[in-house]
């Protein structure tokens, strides 16, 4: 079969002739892929920030496709069912799972070791993504195994398009629960740093969920426009002072909730605090930028709440901890607990509350996907989300 | 579903062209002024110790092209005016190096200088790209909302996340756990 496999930082190749996968678990399903996605965390892979990816591993986490073959003991799926798949493998069983807290599921994690190292705990195992969760092959392919597929896949009703509900998968919740975790209230001002495509979610689900005013902060003007359009007030961070415009826009109070969906690669380029960031990698004394963090926590009203959907990596530096401390902050984070959410998503899209085909620019074939992650990394040629059909 | 994209051409600023004139016209301004006030350390730096009036004329003109770079809405002709001062001032410490009592501290200099101006015609290049049109994207018509965003308004509160739907696991896993067995 013909799959994107990574092969070292900025080097991300159509390989032809890669094995078909196989069943190697009753539970398992095979999934032939119809539309997969770039994300924003597929980027950390490309610029080779995450650690524990090798030679040759297939990427990709957000996909969907008809099921070809299903495992003896898998009873929820049979062949020809439409699934989009959560890019978080779950088992459904472990104590994590059953109190919802599916993106830390305890078993599916097959480096388990090597997590409990690392993070103290385990997380659950993604696809595509690095060895340190699984070293399960990604979904930017024809084919993909799906490990305990009697639990994660969200099983797609008639009449809706791969791409109304492609991003069940990640992104869409991800940006909803990054809003729910915020507990917005009527009178809240939500502060989003990010208009790719997990802010753009977060923009409708904070409107959604009632905010009095949602403003969002990048620096591209068609991502912001595009922020303006789902009911954000914007600020480009180019233009205009960020803490300043957000302390004006709050009469001097600062905003409530604050969602960064940036993460471990800010580019605020121009900001002291960025170039200290840069030199610290450069010298390896650091692996993430934290800039819109700091941001935060400075700019939220006391009391409020940051939300973290934006993923972070290793060793973060500099971070006013006294001031979330003495400001009696509330931290929000972690990977997407996605089948917490889907359900009650699909029938959004259903009712037609919310389409997520608003954020699809490029759909290209598989083999054009090395140029896309270029396109999408350089935010050339007004690229916000990338799907590629296998 | 795929929404077709709105297309136009228009002209982009450069913000961080525009910001490197800005630290240029700072940079100019502190040179200038060190030229102005201390001409004669300068002076014996470069070797050229009978240059003192010359030094100053050259501050001057640099705190005038910083003052004209941190003033103007249009920093391209300031930035190319930086780049003759630049040109003015190698031409000057080529003049020391040959034939003045330091071409040492001289040829320092002038790769500093030289430095300088690889910064200049960066940034002058960067701004020179303003003049091109470039397509740009409009996404204001994509809300992915069925009516105007403020219709579409706490459509889906919950006051807590406690009151969402799916947060207790336990139920979304015993559905599974049935749906499996």
């Amino acid at each position: 079969m013909r799959a994107l496999r990574w092969h070292g930082k900025h080097d991300i190749r159509c390989d032809n002739h890669v094995p078909d996968p196989t069943i190697e678990d009753g539970r398992d399903a095979i999934i032939k892929v119809s539309s997969c996605a770039i994300c924003g965390s597929d980027l950390h892979l490309y610029d080779g920030f995450m650690p524990g990816m090798q030679h040759g591993d297939i990427v990709g986490h957000e996909f969907m496709g008809e099921v070809m073959e299903v495992g003896k003991d898998n009873k929820k799926l049979k062949v020809g069912d439409r699934v989009v798949v959560p890019f978080t493998i779950v088992c459904g069983e472990c104590d994590q799972c059953r109190r919802g807290n599916f993106s830390v599921c305890e078993r599916t994690n097959r480096n388990k070791d090597i997590a409990d190292k690392v993070f103290g705990h385990t997380t659950a195992g993604l696809y595509g993504y690095t060895h340190l969760t699984g070293g399960y092959a990604g979904g930017q392919a024809e084919y993909v195994r799906v490990p305990y597929a009697d639990v994660g896949p969200v099983v797609i009703p008639d009449g809706l398009t791969d791409d109304q509900v492609l991003f069940l998968g990640d992104i869409l919740p991800t940006g909803w629960q990054a809003a729910a975790q915020c507990d917005i209230q009527p009178t809240d001002t939500v502060a989003i740093w990010g208009a790719g495509p997990v802010g753009q979610f977060a923009i409708r689900s904070a409107v959604l969920m009632g905010a009095e005013q949602v403003i969002c902060i990048d620096n591209v003007p068609e991502r912001l426009s595009m922020a303006r359009a789902g009911g954000a007030i914007t600020i480009n961070f180019d233009e205009e002072s960020v803490i300043h415009r957000l302390q004006e826009l709050t009469r001097g109070k600062g905003p409530e909730k604050c969602i960064d969906a940036v993460g471990m690669e800010s580019h605020a380029a121009r900001s002291i605090d960025s170039m200290y960031d840069r030199a610290k990698q450069a010298l390896f004394m650091e692996t993430d930028r934290p800039h819109v963090l700091r941001e935060m926590i400075y700019v939220c009203r006391p009391a409020g709440i940051l939300s973290i959907p934006g993923v972070y990596g290793g060793l973060l530096d500099k971070i006013p901890f006294g001031a979330a401390m003495n400001k009696g902050l509330t931290f929000r984070m972690g990977q997407t607990h996605v089948n917490r959410w889907t359900d009650d998503l699909l029938n959004r899209i259903q009712d037609g509350q919310i389409d997520p085909t608003f954020v699809i620019t490029h759909k290209v074939s598989l083999e054009e996907g090395p140029d896309m992650y270029k396109v999408f990394r350089e935010k050339h040629d007004g690229c916000i989300k990338v799907v590629l059909k296998p | 579903m795929h929404t077709p994209r709105l297309e136009y051409q228009d002209y982009r600023v450069n913000h961080d062209a525009r910001k490197l004139a800005r630290s240029l016209g700072w940079f100019s301004i502190g040179l200038g002024l060190a030229e102005l006030l201390m001409p004669g350390k300068l002076a014996r730096a470069v070797g050229m110790e009978d240059n003192e009036g010359l030094i100053r004329l050259y501050g001057l003109r640099e705190i005038g092209t910083g003052v004209g770079l941190l003033m103007t809405d249009n920093p391209e002709p300031w930035v190319y005016g930086r780049v003759v001062g630049d040109s003015l001032d190698l031409a000057t410490l080529g003049v020391g190096m040959q034939r003045g009592d330091n071409p040492v501290g001289a040829a320092i200099a002038a790769t500093a200088v030289a430095g300088v101006t690889v910064l200049d015609l960066a940034c002058a290049r960067g701004l020179g790209e303003e003049h091109h049109p470039v397509t740009l994207y409009d996404y204001s018509d994509r809300s992915g909302f069925p009516e105007p965003p403020e219709r579409m308004r706490g459509r889906a509160a919950y006051g807590s996340i406690d009151r969402l739907p799916q947060v207790h696991g336990a139920d979304a896993a015993d559905r599974e756990t049935e749906t499996r067995h």
